[in-house]
C-alpha cells in the first residue's frame, strides 16, 4: 500500500515528492485535514471550540503519564487519557455550577500544569518539544495506518449518527422531546473528539491542533449556505490548506502544523471579505 | 401531514401528571404537580419568574429527570397508558448569526436518517415544504436559521413540533419577541392546529392578557399548581395580585377568541385550590 503511494507521489513533477519521508507526510496530511475539518464543523456548531482547545493541551498529560508508566507507545495512555478527560469534561460541563467556561478553563489549568510538572521532572522536558509543535516528516506507515482508520471511524460516525450529533445539539429540551438520546450523544461526541484530537496530536502538534480543527469550519461559515455546503467546504479547505502548508514549510524549513495552519487564516481571512 | 381529517377528536384522551416533581441539583423546583389535560384543551400555564414553568416543560419532554408519572390515556383506560409523543416549541433558541444551519437542515436531521451533508432526499424535502406551509412558512425552507426574524422562527419550530403529530404541544413562552402581527399571527395557526389534529396544548405565557384570551383552562404555577380553572376565574383570584403585583376586575378580563376551540371542559375533575399559598 505504502509502497504503491510512494510510487504515485513519485510521479508528481516536483522536486518534494520524492522525498520519502514528503510522500508520507502528503499521505498523512490527506487523511489528517479532512478528519479534522469534519470534527471541527460540528465542534463550531456545538460552540466547544473551547472545549477542544482544552483537550488539546491536556494531551500533554496523557502523555506524562504513558512515560511515568514506562510504555514503549505512550500513545496508549494518551488515548486513554483522553477518553476520561472526555468523561470528566461532558460531567463538567453539564453539572458545574461554575460557568461552563470557566469550568473548562479550570480543568485544563489542573490537567495541563500536572503534564508539565511530570514532565519536567529532573529537567527534562526539552525531549518532549516535539509533541508541541508536532512532527508530520517523521510520521511511520504505523503512525499513517492509526490516521486511516481514525479516517474510517469519522466516516462512519458522519453516515450513521450525523443527524443525531446535529440536531441534539440544535436544542436540548427540543432533541429530547423527538426522542433523541441527548444525554448519550453528547457524551459519545466529547469523546469523539478528545480521542481525535489525542490521535492526531503527535503529527500536528498540540499548540496548533484546535486550529486545524477550528479554521476550516469557521471559513467555511463565512461562505455555505447550508449544512451540506458547510461540510463540504470545510473539508476541501481543510485539505487545500494542508497540502499547501506542508509543500511550504519544507522550502521554508519550518514547523509543518504551524504552517498549515497559518495558511488556513489567510482562508479565513479572504473568506471573511466574501461573507454572505 | 395532509392527513388532518383522519385525527378527530375523541374528546376522552387525557394527558395526565402524577405526583409530578422535578429536583435540579439538590434542590426541588417543582412538587407535587397533579394535572390532567384532555385532547382538544388548551392550558395556559402562568406565574412569576422561577417558578418552575419552563423547568416543567423541559422534565416532560425527558430533557430533565422527573418523579412521578406522565402518561397519556386512551380513551379513559389507564391500562392503555403509554408514552405521550410530544411537539415542543422551545422558548427562544440561540443561533450564532454565523451558523449555515437551514430550515431544510434542521427538518431533514429530524426527519431522516440520511446525513444531512449528504443531502436531502425529495421524499423528506416534499414533507417538509407541505409541513412548514401548514403554518405558511414553505417560502422559508432553504432559508437559514440565523436569517429569519423570531416570529418566523416560532412558526418553523411550531412546524416541526407537529410532525408527527403529537398527542401534546407544549409552547414555551412562544411569542415573547415576537411583535404583535407574528403573535396573532402565531395564535392563529394554533388555533388551527389544535382544531384540525385534536391537540392537547400546554402554552408557557408571561403575557396573562393574551393567555386568557387564547386558552380554556389557566394554571397559576409557583413551584406547585396555586390556582387552576377557566382563565376568568384565575386571573380575579387574590393570588394574581399576590404574585404578580397586579390584578384584574371582572371588566378587564379578556373575552375568550372564538377561534379557540373550547368544547371540552369538565371531562376530568381538575384539582382545584383556590385557596392561599402554602
Amino acid at each position: 500500500m505504502i509502497t504503491f503511494w510512494s510510487e504515485l507521489a513519485g510521479l508528481l513533477p516536483f522536486e518534494w515528492a520524492h522525498y520519502g519521508f514528503m510522500q508520507n507526510a502528503l499521505l498523512a496530511v490527506l487523511l489528517v485535514t479532512p478528519i479534522l475539518a469534519l470534527l471541527g464543523c460540528l465542534v463550531v456548531n456545538n460552540q466547544m471550540a473551547f472545549l477542544s482547545e482544552a483537550m488539546g493541551h491536556s494531551t500533554l498529560t496523557g502523555l506524562a503519564i504513558g512515560v511515568l508508566l514506562g510504555l514503549r507507545e505512550p500513545m496508549a495512555s494518551v488515548i486513554g487519557f483522553a477518553v476520561v478527560l472526555g468523561i470528566l469534561m461532558f460531567l463538567m460541563r453539564r453539572y458545574s455550577a461554575a460557568p461552563p467556561d470557566t469550568a473548562i478553563a479550570l480543568v485544563m489549568a489542573c490537567v495541563v500544569s500536572l503534564g508539565v510538572v511530570l514532565l519536567s521532572r529532573g529537567g527534562g522536558f526539552a525531549k518532549f518539544s516535539s509533541y508541541l509543535i508536532g512532527d508530520i516528516l517523521t510520521i511511520s506507515p504505523r503512525g499513517i495506518l492509526g490516521l486511516a482508520g481514525l479516517l474510517v471511524l469519522i466516516l462512519l460516525v458522519w453516515v450513521f449518527l450525523f443527524n443525531s450529533l446535529f440536531f441534539v445539539h440544535l436544542n436540548r429540551p427540543l432533541a429530547a422531546s423527538r426522542g433523541f438520546p441527548v444525554r448519550r450523544m453528547e457524551l459519545f461526541f466529547t469523546i469523539l473528539v478528545a480521542v481525535v484530537v489525542a490521535t492526531a496530536m503527535p503529527w500536528v502538534g498540540l499548540l496548533v491542533i484546535n486550529s486545524m480543527l477550528i479554521i476550516p469550519a469557521a471559513t467555511s461559515r463565512n461562505l455555505a449556505r447550508n449544512t451540506r455546503q458547510y461540510i463540504l467546504l470545510a473539508v476541501i479547505v481543510g485539505i487545500l490548506c494542508g497540502i499547501l502548508g506542508l509543500v511550504s514549510s519544507f522550502y521554508w524549513d519550518t514547523a509543518t502544523g504551524a504552517t498549515i495552519v497559518l495558511w488556513s487564516c489567510g482562508f479565513y481571512a479572504i473568506s471573511a471579505l466574501f461573507r454572505r | 401531514m395532509n392527513n388532518s381529517g383522519s385525527i378527530r377528536s375523541c374528546g376522552e384522551c387525557c394527558t395526565r401528571l402524577v405526583n409530578f416533581g422535578v429536583s435540579l441539583g439538590s434542590k426541588p423546583v417543582l412538587d407535587h404537580i397533579d394535572l390532567h389535560m384532555h385532547c382538544g384543551e388548551l392550558t395556559a400555564i402562568i406565574g412569576p419568574n422561577g417558578a418552575g414553568k419552563t423547568t416543567l416543560l423541559r422534565a416532560m419532554t425527558g430533557d430533565l429527570p422527573h418523579t412521578g408519572s406522565l402518561r397519556f390515556i386512551h380513551r379513559g383506560n389507564i391500562e392503555n397508558s403509554k408514552p405521550l409523543r410530544i411537539g415542543y416549541v422551545p422558548q427562544r433558541i440561540e443561533i450564532d448569526s454565523t451558523s449555515p444551519t437551514t430550515v431544510m437542515d434542521m427538518f431533514a436531521s429530524s426527519l431522516s436518517r440520511w446525513p444531512v451533508w449528504l443531502g436531502t432526499r425529495a421524499s423528506v424535502h416534499h414533507k417538509t415544504r407541505e409541513c412548514l406551509a401548514l403554518v405558511g412558512a414553505d417560502e422559508l425552507i432553504n432559508r437559514k436559521l440565523a436569517e429569519i426574524s423570531i416570529g418566523q422562527l416560532q412558526r418553523v419550530f411550531l412546524a416541526l413540533a407537529l410532525i408527527p403529530v403529537p398527542e401534546l404541544l407544549l409552547l414555551d413562552e412562544p411569542v415573547s419577541g415576537v411583535d404583535r402581527a407574528g403573535m396573532e399571527l402565531f395564535y392563529q395557526t394554533v388555533s388551527r392546529m389544535r382544531k384540525d389534529f385534536d391537540l392537547s396544548i400546554l402554552l408557557v405565557s408571561h403575557d396573562l392578557a393574551a393567555a386568557a384570551r387564547v386558552a380554556d383552562r389557566m394554571i397559576l404555577l409557583n413551584r406547585s399548581v396555586l390556582c387552576d380553572g377557566p382563565p376568568g376565574e384565575v386571573l380575579l383570584n387574590p393570588l394574581i395580585r399576590s404574585t404578580f403585583g397586579f390584578g384584574f376586575t371582572a371588566d378587564e378580563i379578556p373575552e375568550h377568541d372564538p377561534r379557540g376551540n373550547s368544547l371540552l371542559h369538565d371531562r376530568c375533575q381538575w384539582p382545584r385550590e383556590g385557596s392561599g399559598p402554602a
